[in-house]
């Protein structure tokens, strides 16, 4: 099964540990693992579903590349990284 | 008379206290290390709200009902998905991005309107919730009117609603200040919407736009508690008032030592009592000659006094932003903090200013908060 770790900046504000989901898609992971902490969806992509502009989803080492529907393909054994993005600084 | 002030900052929110013997004081922060850009108290129920911006995690809203012990996170305002095919352009050719940025104004509504709780945000939506902000609803009438696309925004990307005057006298009458975006109201509670900035010059547009209303930039607008048909407005460049609840405009000239700034507040009992906090112009906005003063009028404006004692003289860069600056009920303790993290009270009107911290981060907002 997939696995999603989120950022450890993000366990401040909301707990969501590293989970084990089911998807074939980031969205579709994503959507679980929001299915199980709840209050981390908005920390994490937009009102619309958007991945949020300062954010980046890791699959498998690769930045995902569609940051808007999030439907990058994910495999069976996939590692997601949902972190902050660094730009400098 | 209000014993707690609440201070938005940069790295938290702090909340001071007036002890036994006068002195305000740190009593603690939450939020340490967050961005809170704004804080309200609300006087219907004591509930303490504080609006974040997490930067990559977004705006977040917090209430508190005890005041400040615990916190809960409620919801933030949402804007719908645009219109399919509809990429909004304004003025200067940037997409308009229907998604919050931030939380820049937040007011309650009457004691009559339980629960109810205004929101002005950018990129310029004003929203409404009536459970005490749980869920917010776009103010459709507002957000859809053709005008609201030529606001331009200030020194933000994207035009915002930074300032919410609901009429004591009638709940469903609704001021809101905007950026570059004039001055608008409502009678009927938000469903149809005029906009009330005539009078108002902008100086820093071409001389046949100089008076369009819908271009004008109050930087602040309040409203007087006791004669709701007073309003004062801090513009980019200048003090204005109405005395006829929006229709006209006057323009305050020759205010000592400038009439550019951010912030006003009116005395809670009598309308021809405002304060200031003057800076040099646009294009610098540090105090002028390096020394922090407070401007006040007692006479509707037609006079100002500088107010200074227990304010720095020189050397001083503080920068006071459009919600730093707060009176309490009683009329008689203001408060204010600045960019450099400065912050001052007053328990007489502004004849004394005693300092609080001059070590706190940068100060967005602070409000009294009983």
């Amino acid at each position: 099964m997939p696995h999603v770790v989120f950022t450890g900046n993000l366990q401040r504000h909301v707990q969501c540990p590293p989970c084990e989901v089911v998807g074939h898609t980031v969205r579709e992971c994503l959507e679980a693992s929001f299915e199980l902490y709840g209050g981390a969806r908005g920390y994490v992509v937009d009102e619309h579903g958007a991945l949020r502009a300062h954010m980046v989803v890791f699959v498998d080492g690769q930045a995902i590349s569609d940051r808007q529907c999030l439907g990058d393909a994910v495999e069976e054994n996939s590692e997601i990284f949902v972190m902050q993005a660094l730009s400098g600084g | 008379m209000a014993n707690t002030l609440l201070v938005a900052t940069r790295k938290g929110l702090f909340i001071i206290r007036r002890s036994m013997a006068g002195m305000w004081e740190i009593g603690s922060v939450s939020f340490l290390g967050d961005n809170v850009t704004l804080a309200l108290a609300d006087v219907r129920t004591g509930t303490w709200f504080a609006a974040l911006d997490h930067g990559h995690f977004g705006v977040k809203l917090h209430r508190s009902m005890d005041s400040g012990a615990t916190w809960e996170e409620v919801g933030v305002p949402v804007y719908p998905e645009p219109p399919e095919g509809l990429e909004e352009i304004d003025s200067m050719g940037r997409v308009v991005p229907w998604k919050l940025k931030l939380i820049w104004a937040l007011e309650p509504g009457l004691a009559t309107q339980p629960g109810l709780l205004w929101c002005g945000t950018i990129p310029g939506g004003l929203f409404y919730s009536e459970d005490n902000g749980l869920t917010w609803t776009l103010v459709r009438s507002l957000w859809d009117d053709p005008l609201r696309k030529q606001w331009n925004g200030g020194g933000a990307d994207f035009p915002g609603i930074h300032s919410i005057c609901v009429d004591p006298r009638d709940g469903n009458k609704v001021t809101v200040g905007v950026s570059s975006g004039g001055v608008w109201q409502t009678s009927d509670g938000g469903s149809t919407w005029a906009c009330k900035a005539d009078g108002m010059r902008a100086e820093y547009m071409p001389p046949e736009l100089a008076y369009d209303p819908n271009i004008q930039d109050p930087h602040r607008v309040v409203q007087s508690p006791s004669n709701p048909d007073i309003l004062w407005a801090q513009h980019h460049n200048g003090i204005f008032r109405t005395t006829n609840g929006g229709q006209q405009w006057e323009e305050i000239r020759n205010v000592p030592p400038s009439v550019f700034g951010f912030a006003v507040a009116v005395h809670p009992a009598d309308p021809e009592i405002a304060w200031f906090v003057p800076a040099i112009k646009d294009e610098r906005r540090v105090p002028v000659g390096g020394a922090v003063v407070v401007t006040r009028t007692r006479n509707g404006g037609h006079s100002f006094e500088t107010l200074s004692n227990g304010l720095p003289k020189s050397h001083a860069y503080d920068l006071v932003y459009r919600h730093a600056l707060d009176i309490d009920r009683s009329g008689s303790r203001l408060a204010f903090g600045s960019t450099t993290g400065s912050l001052w009270v007053t328990e007489d009107g502004g004849d004394h200013w005693q300092t609080v911290s001059q070590h706190l981060p940068p100060i967005y907002a602070v409000r009294f908060a009983d």
